[in-house]
């Protein structure tokens, strides 16, 4: 029985095993000596973790009487993550070394982080989901305050776990309610007691407080306040690591907890949820209209996407699951690129975050801003890009859904966001010459993930390895 | 007779005044921590009401590991406001404002 149970857990014990290890490896040994070694060996686990999970999962494990479950969803979440986690970790190394910030905890939190969202994706119980929402949290509140002599990252890392705890204790007031009026902490359990016709008011109010929880953790308006600071103040990498694997988890736990526990109440949350996406929709549009530091853009235009990925979810079908999971996936993969393209964003061997840096940009390194510009477009959901198959998707979804309205909102909060992704894309072909330009050298690293991210925008609009299909089986195994 | 809605009254009031704590709170982070502190063990009296009402001993077990992870938060919480004091000097949550949001 226990033989079986670890069997299913055996990727996030391999996991868990490794950095525990290699945190006691580092401190006997040289400490920092041995991060550039680390960054290497972490993201080259996780890559074969995440082939590994990919090939080997078929039909639906249930572990520990429920409490973890490993099915296609799972499967397609925890690929997401690690192989973005991967990415993120390997296009850091250079920058933390360069800034003398590549300490050995960083890869290490990194792996740890992602042990928690890995059990978050495969939460089948309350309390599993808080563990694995808890140890995300934990790691990241340090990594935010990873630069422990400036006070932007450290004030980024106090307001990140301030907020992050305020969150915690909503999501778990509501944990409490739910489990006092269903009696059960099981997802599996909580269903049945929804099953007989409508929630009771308590477990109402439960359902609330870990939607407010939630929303926090995948930064939705009303509870989006810490994003742009935390954005802001971090170490770019850590800023690029919080826009990828964090919001596929969160996003994915969602869709997992109102689907398995939920699942039989839908008309309960939808309305909620369908809120949460509007305002998230056009916060992200209108707010980053006056951004001039491209990572406070950059948290805006995470907000706006995850009320875009928030319409998938409150479609509340198999379809709306399935163009959710395509979204994100889709997310992530511009974030990479338009990541690795703000870390090589140097003057004179300093970080520059201001987009007017980036003015006739498309003169001096016409390649580069190819690049861009066709991720800018994707973000923007430019139709021959592949972001535009992704609201498309979704769009799709809640039409199906009877959300019209909430479509027809989205489509007009799209056309506002358009105006400051076009805004980038307009200062490095037409802009005036800058006094001082950025500088022109780059790591073969970021270029790759620059390069790689946007072609994938373009290859994949006729080919997509696959990524449809098993969308589409893992929301079928979530929803039924 | 003290019944669960007494101790779900209690629960709830410590809960909210937690709430009002970080949002009300100009003076000083520690407060914050605080106040955080008093919504968790907020819960915990929920999911032992709520426990010992249903004779299910799940919410006892979810109460130790909300108490585990409190104790690591509150660790973790602390490291990071030392690490603000040694930069900026003060702990006063009016002096968190580098980055406007």
């Amino acid at each position: 029985m226990i033989q079986a149970d670890l069997t299913v857990i055996l990727p996030e014990i391999v996991l868990a095993v490794y950095a525990m290890v290699a945190l006691l490896g580092a401190v006997y040994t040289t400490k920092d000596g041995v991060a550039p070694l680390l960054v290497w060996t972490t993201s080259g686990l996780m890559a074969v973790l995440a082939i590994w999970i990919a090939t080997s999962g078929n039909g639906t494990n249930v572990a520990f009487n429920g409490m973890f479950v490993d099915d296609g969803f799972a499967r397609f979440a925890k690929v997401a993550i690690l192989l973005s986690a991967a990415a993120v970790l390997v296009m850091s190394q250079d920058y933390m070394n360069r800034r003398g910030l590549l300490r050995f905890e960083y890869p290490l939190l990194v792996a740890l982080a992602a042990v928690g969202m890995m059990m978050m994706v495969s939460a089948g119980d309350l309390m599993a989901l808080y563990m694995g929402l808890e140890l995300q949290s934990l790691a990241l509140y340090v990594v935010a305050a990873l630069r422990r002599d400036s006070v932007k990252s450290t004030e980024a890392g106090l307001k990140y776990f301030v907020l992050g705890a305020l969150s915690s204790g909503l999501l778990l007031y509501g944990a409490s309610l739910v489990y006092g009026f269903s009696g059960t902490t099981l997802f599996s359990g909580i269903i049945q007691t929804a099953k007989h016709g409508e929630l009771s008011v308590g477990m109402l109010f439960g359902l609330i407080f870990l939607i407010s929880g939630l929303a926090f953790k995948v930064s939705a308006v009303p509870f989006h306040m810490w994003t742009p600071d935390v954005y802001e103040g971090s170490p770019t990498p850590i800023t690029a690591f919080f826009a990828t694997a964090p919001k596929v988890a969160a996003m994915a736990l969602f869709a997992r907890l109102m689907h398995d526990a939920f699942g039989a109440a839908v008309k309960d949350w939808q309305q909620v949820i369908v809120l949460l996406s509007v305002l998230s929709m056009f916060l992200g549009a209108i707010a980053a209209i006056g951004q001039r530091d491209i990572k406070r853009l950059m948290a805006f235009s995470s907000i706006a996407h995850m009320g875009y990925a928030l319409i998938g979810l409150a479609a509340g079908t198999e379809l709306g699951v399935k163009s959710m999971l395509m979204y994100l996936a889709i997310y992530v993969t511009m974030n990479v690129g338009t990541f690795a393209f703000i870390l090589m964003m140097e003057r004179d061997g300093q970080p520059v975050t201001d987009i007017e840096a980036l003015r006739q940009y498309g003169r001096r390194e016409p390649g580069k801003a190819l690049a861009v510009l066709i991720l800018m477009f994707s973000l923007a959901g430019v139709p021959p890009m592949l972001g535009f198959f992704a609201k498309y998707g979704v769009w799709q979804a809640g039409v199906q859904a009877d959300l019209t309205g909430l479509v027809i909102a989205s489509a007009v909060a799209s056309v506002i966001g358009a105006f400051y992704y076009l805004r980038i894309v307009f200062y490095m072909y037409f802009g005036e010459e800058p006094e001082e330009a950025l500088d022109t050298h780059s790591s073969p690293i970021l270029w790759a993930a620059l390069m790689g991210s946007a072609a994938l925008m373009l290859v994949g609009v006729v080919y997509q390895f696959g990524i449809e299909g098993a969308a589409a089986a893992a929301a079928a195994t979530l929803v039924n | 007779m003290i019944g669960l809605e007494h101790y779900l009254t209690v629960a709830a009031t410590l809960f909210v005044i937690g709430i009002f704590g970080l949002f009300l709170n100009r003076k000083n982070v520690i407060i914050l921590l605080m106040s955080i502190e008093l919504m968790l063990l907020a819960v915990n009296i929920n999911l032992v009401a709520f426990s010992s009402f249903l004779g299910d001993l799940v919410g006892q077990v979810f109460t130790l590991f909300v108490l585990t992870v409190a104790a690591a938060e509150a660790a973790i919480g602390l490291a990071i406001l030392v690490c603000f004091f040694r930069n900026r000097g003060t702990i006063a949550v009016e002096d968190i404002n580098v980055m406007k949001g």
